[in-house]
């Protein structure tokens, strides 16, 4: 009995020391991502490029030969808990740098964490008030609803189209949209001539349809996530209208087509570039990325990627181009993530100063139109 | 303000109102046979149309077989709801088996977002989608689809209700259930019987409207207080008055949503909710009630 116990402990021992020169050698990357709850959708892909990204990193050899160690919590939506998970990677996990949340309300929950700690926060979420007034700490690599709304805006402008009708959807996602075309409709020589909503739930919304056929409006822009923008796709081919729609970025996923059919021909909204990577001309200084980007997610789970794990690729690269740059401590990292210039990532380049910790301009989006059930770029 | 776009808003209305008016049905008929609100009612709606897309997609069922599969399961699982959730009940005061039905309807929809995740999906209409031009406004053959399927479904019910042995049967429990008891009719039974035609009548109402609205595990929950809504002005009977009540209910919204601004859409449905309940709580046909003492 007792030769078992000392065995026992012998191994315990051996495990415990092993793992402390195991830490020793890695540098640990925090991850706080929803990977269950109601932004699974994000947190999910965003998980699983993260964790892909650091075994392509460590398989090439890792960063200056050390290995990167990804430690990944699930806040499952909650900023309480997202809270203290960021206080458990840095005071027990000793993090050197901090990816995620997934969300923005998780976001603006735990910068208050990473500005006390010191210690760089790379929030996936698109908010753009977390990195506006600019925190030290934080960076953040979704796009904005700004940057969307500057893009259609700029294409309506080109085609001359600049009496609209707008749509949204009256949730938080629509009226952060509502709010950017309302405000830069002005700045564009844009005319919102009809300002329309529907609710989250709504079934049929020919109503508001056959009012903005009513008005003279010249293109029509829906903000939405599914699967309301779909129906709307729908009522308007019932109601025969011709008025060009806009979608946001909120249905840049193959599910939008799918659920829109027939009646998503000819709609176009702002999009990442990874939806039309291979369309990309090869002197795109993204496609590179997007390229390698899109066929490692395949290989390792055998599933499209989609933007929202763009997020988590650029967090992480970013992260890892700073170690490389300047070092594994949480100051270095963070003075080397502000002097990132032209990196090349998913949702855009990346550009950050002194005064921009979001890094990217509207050229991040593009603009595409469902063409035979498929993506195209417009010229 | 043209014609036109009135009468687009009208046909619009109705169509969203006849869905209403076959969802309050349901509610009115439970109601009559037992004196209980089902709001577990919605959720027979997602059931048939997420069983539909089940048998369609994965089972690779033609879309003729997967509608009856899709009642049909439906209906199990309403009688399977009475037996296991209502008949058990020792105490069965009404406030008690409202909430079980509040309990059952975070259940079942608890268990299709288990079962089906939580996307949305479409289903294809069942006769194409070119739009069919009435006098300057539009409608989608699946619109005549949900009105033909709607007068059917009603004249079957009052059929039943009327000429048949059990149908009269259950307007007698409705009436009085001790009565009914003591000339012989099965009280239990009917009340059975109730929630299979409701759960049913739910389903197909799911069906009809998944090709326009799409289908998800959550889409229950706002159709089912529509449908609760459309009974209210109807009073609660099982008859025309619940489908004149949702035509109103239709139109009013779609109206509404028009004429007056978007964003009020369903304040408008509840506002008329509320006011009924304070001024006509008999609905809007009914006669009030007077108890004998």
């Amino acid at each position: 009995m007792k030769k078992i116990q000392i065995v026992c402990s012998f191994i315990m021992l051996s495990l415990v020391c092993s793992t402390i020169s195991f830490a020793a050698d890695t540098i640990k990357i925090g991850a706080l991502f929803s990977v269950t709850g109601p932004a699974s959708f994000l947190g999910g892909p965003e998980r699983n490029t993260a964790q892909m990204v650091v075994d392509e990193i460590n398989k090439a050899g890792g960063v200056k030969g050390r290995k990167l160690e990804l430690i990944v919590y699930d806040t499952a939506g909650d900023a309480t808990k997202a809270v203290q998970l960021a206080t458990k990677l840095i005071k027990n996990d000793k993090v050197v740098a901090i990816v995620g949340p997934s969300t923005s309300g998780e976001s603006m929950a735990v910068i208050p964490v990473a500005e006390k700690e010191h210690i760089p926060l790379v929030s996936c979420a698109a908010s753009i008030k977390i990195t506006e007034p600019v925190k030290k700490w934080v960076f953040k690599t979704a796009q904005n609803d700004a940057l969307a709304v500057a893009k259609i805006y700029e294409h309506l402008q080109k085609i001359k189209q600049t009496n609209v009708a707008i749509l949204t959807v009256s949730d938080g996602f629509g009226s952060s949209g509502r709010e950017q075309l309302k405000a830069q409709a002005e700045k564009h020589g844009i005319k919102i001539l009809s300002d329309d909503t529907y609710g989250p739930k709504d079934t049929d919304m020919t109503a508001q349809l056959t009012k903005i056929r009513g008005s003279q409006a010249q293109a029509v822009i829906v903000w939405g996530t599914n699967p309301g923008p779909a129906i709307i796709a729908k009522n308007a081919r019932q109601l025969g209208i011709k008025t060009p729609l806009y979608m946001s970025h909120g249905v840049s996923s193959k599910k939008f087509i799918e659920l829109a059919g027939d009646a998503s021909e000819g709609l176009r909204l702002p999009s990442g570039r990874a939806l039309v990577a291979d369309m990309l001309p090869k002197s795109d200084p993204q496609k590179k990325s997007l390229l390698s980007f899109l066929k490692d997610y395949q290989n390792h789970f055998k599933a499209e990627a989609d933007t929202f794990g763009g997020h988590a690729w650029d967090a992480v690269m970013l992260v890892k181009n700073a170690i490389e740059k300047g070092g594994d401590s949480p100051a270095a990292i963070r003075d080397q993530l502000e002097k990132t210039r032209n990196f090349s990532g998913i949702s855009g380049i990346f550009n950050f100063s002194e005064s921009d910790h979001a890094g990217l301009t509207k050229d991040a989006f593009v603009m595409i139109e469902i063409k035979n059930k498929d993506w195209m770029i417009v010229k | 303000m043209q014609f036109d776009q009135v009468l687009q808003y009208a046909l619009s209305g109705l169509s969203t109102g006849a869905i209403y008016a076959l969802i309050g049905i349901g509610f009115s008929i439970i109601y009559n046979a037992t004196g209980i609100i089902n709001f577990a009612q919605g959720e027979f709606v997602m059931l048939g149309g997420m069983l539909t897309l089940f048998f369609l997609e994965l089972l690779k069922v033609p879309i003729w077989g997967a509608i009856p599969c899709a009642i049909a399961v439906s209906t199990v699982a309403g009688l399977l709801f009475e037996r296991l959730a209502i008949r058990p009940l020792r105490q069965p005061t009404p406030i008690n088996l409202v909430i079980i039905t509040i309990g059952g309807s975070i259940l079942i929809r608890g268990l299709a977002m288990l079962l089906w995740g939580k996307d949305t999906h479409a289903l294809p209409p069942f006769s194409g989608d070119e739009p069919i031009a009435i006098g300057g406004a539009t409608i989608l053959p699946q619109h005549l689809w949900i009105l033909g399927i709607t007068i059917v479904i009603i004249a079957i019910n009052k059929f039943y209700f009327y000429h048949t042995i059990s149908g009269k049967a259950m307007r007698a429990c409705a009436y009085n259930r001790r009565a009914a008891g003591l000339v012989g009719i099965d009280v239990r039974r009917m009340v059975l019987f109730s929630f299979i035609i409701s759960s049913a009548m739910g389903a197909v109402a799911g069906i009809i409207v998944a090709p326009l609205t799409m289908v998800a595990y959550d889409m229950g929950v706002m159709l089912g207080l529509k449908g609760f809504c459309a009974a209210i002005i109807g009073g609660m009977s099982s008859g025309i008055a619940t489908v004149v009540g949702g035509l109103l209910l239709g139109v009013l919204e779609s109206l509404g949503a028009g004429l007056i601004s978007s964003g009020y859409k369903d304040a408008i449905a509840f506002i008329i909710l509320l006011l009924l309940l304070f001024l006509r709580p008999q609905g809007l046909f009914g006669k009030p009630e007077s108890e004998r003492v």
